[in-house]
């Protein structure tokens, strides 16, 4: 199974990651980031993938991938 | 767990001061990618046009030089003829290759100076207040034209990847788009292949990648990148209009021959 993590610092909340993900595991959050903007965050982690198009669609490089071998 | 994505080397670790939703990230990331594959970022010498492009420096770990607006091919080429073991590339957006410097992109393409051009069509001047640019849609509504592209005052878009396919200096020319994941691994292969014509000195490459504005298209990232995918796409088909050089499939490696009578490796331990 896989992992991500967004890093909150760099997003901008556009939500491109959030159309990637075909489980819908990502959605925005309402809180408020050091940007200002909302950062996406993860729901249901136990079931991602780690199939990495959310990060392949990320422009700012927010999300690093992690997977089982 | 092991990590299977992860930021190119040839990208600086920094933030980007791209809007949200920007697809300059992304093709930012792909170009730095294909460095790394070819592996010529100590030799890599950027050319950064003006627009939103500009700070390329900061973003790319290799050397930059800046030129004024539209002049990037003329500085790249002057760059690769004095240096011609490095690797050029120029990275423009469409109101800086497409307007004020047409003429020296058609000239450097048509010369085949051995460089590769990144050209980032999102329909609009993005940096400056998101104007009309030659390559806006028909009925697009821009600052500067409120009720949108008039097709008989103001013409039609210019597909530049088509008209550069035309001249003989141009060694490949193709249109890609990151909007969807499949585009996008498709654009990380046109953009390694335009490198490769590069490396291997076989002149000019040419990439236009469609990228998105949502500032300047007053719309939600989302709304952005799904127009890609509907309007620009039918205007401006992706694909390869180019590609003089026909490389082979690499031939897949000889399977091992099994030695007849031969033991096997845990057999062979014991053997021994």
């Amino acid at each position: 199974m896989g992992r991500i993590e967004i890093d909150e610092t760099r997003c901008k909340g556009c939500g491109l990651c959030t159309t990637a993900c075909h489980l819908k595991l990502i959605s925005l959050t309402r809180e408020i980031n050091v940007l200002g903007f909302t950062p996406a965050v993860t729901t249901n982690r136990e079931r991602c993938t780690g199939c990495a198009l959310c990060a392949q669609l990320c422009p700012d490089l927010a999300i690093t991938v992690f997977k089982d071998k | 767990m092991q990590q299977v994505f992860q930021r190119p080397v040839s990208l600086k670790d920094v933030p980007t001061h791209f809007c949200p939703g920007c697809q300059h990230g992304t093709i930012h990331r792909l170009v730095a990618e294909a460095m790394d594959e070819f592996g010529v970022r100590e030799r890599t010498i950027g050319v950064a046009s003006v627009g939103c492009s500009v700070f390329l420096y900061g973003y790319f770990d290799v050397d930059v030089v800046e030129a004024p607006h539209g002049r990037a091919p003329a500085v790249a080429t002057g760059v690769k003829r004095a240096r011609p073991d490095s690797f050029v590339f120029t990275y423009q957006g469409d109101g800086d290759l497409a307007a004020i410097g047409t003429a020296e992109i058609i000239h450097a393409a048509n010369r085949g100076e051995d460089i590769t051009v990144i050209f980032v069509n999102n329909t609009t001047y993005g940096m400056t207040g998101g104007q009309m640019a030659p390559t806006t849609m028909v009925g697009q509504k821009t600052s500067t034209s409120p009720y949108g592209r008039d097709h008989a005052k103001d013409g039609s878009p210019i597909r530049m990847a088509e008209l550069l396919a035309q001249l003989g200096g141009v060694a490949f020319s193709a249109r890609v788009a990151v909007n969807t994941p499949k585009n996008l691994m498709d654009a990380r292969k046109q953009i390694k292949k335009a490198f490769r014509y590069q490396v291997e000195g076989k002149g000019f490459s040419f990439i236009e990648a469609l990228s998105t504005c949502p500032t300047a298209w007053g719309v939600t990232p989302i709304q952005a990148n799904e127009r890609i995918g509907g309007e620009m796409i039918d205007y401006f088909p992706l694909g390869q209009f180019k590609d003089t050089a026909q490389w082979k499939p690499q031939p897949p490696p000889p399977a091992p021959v099994e030695q007849p009578g031969a033991l096997s490796f845990p057999e062979f331990m014991n053997e021994i």
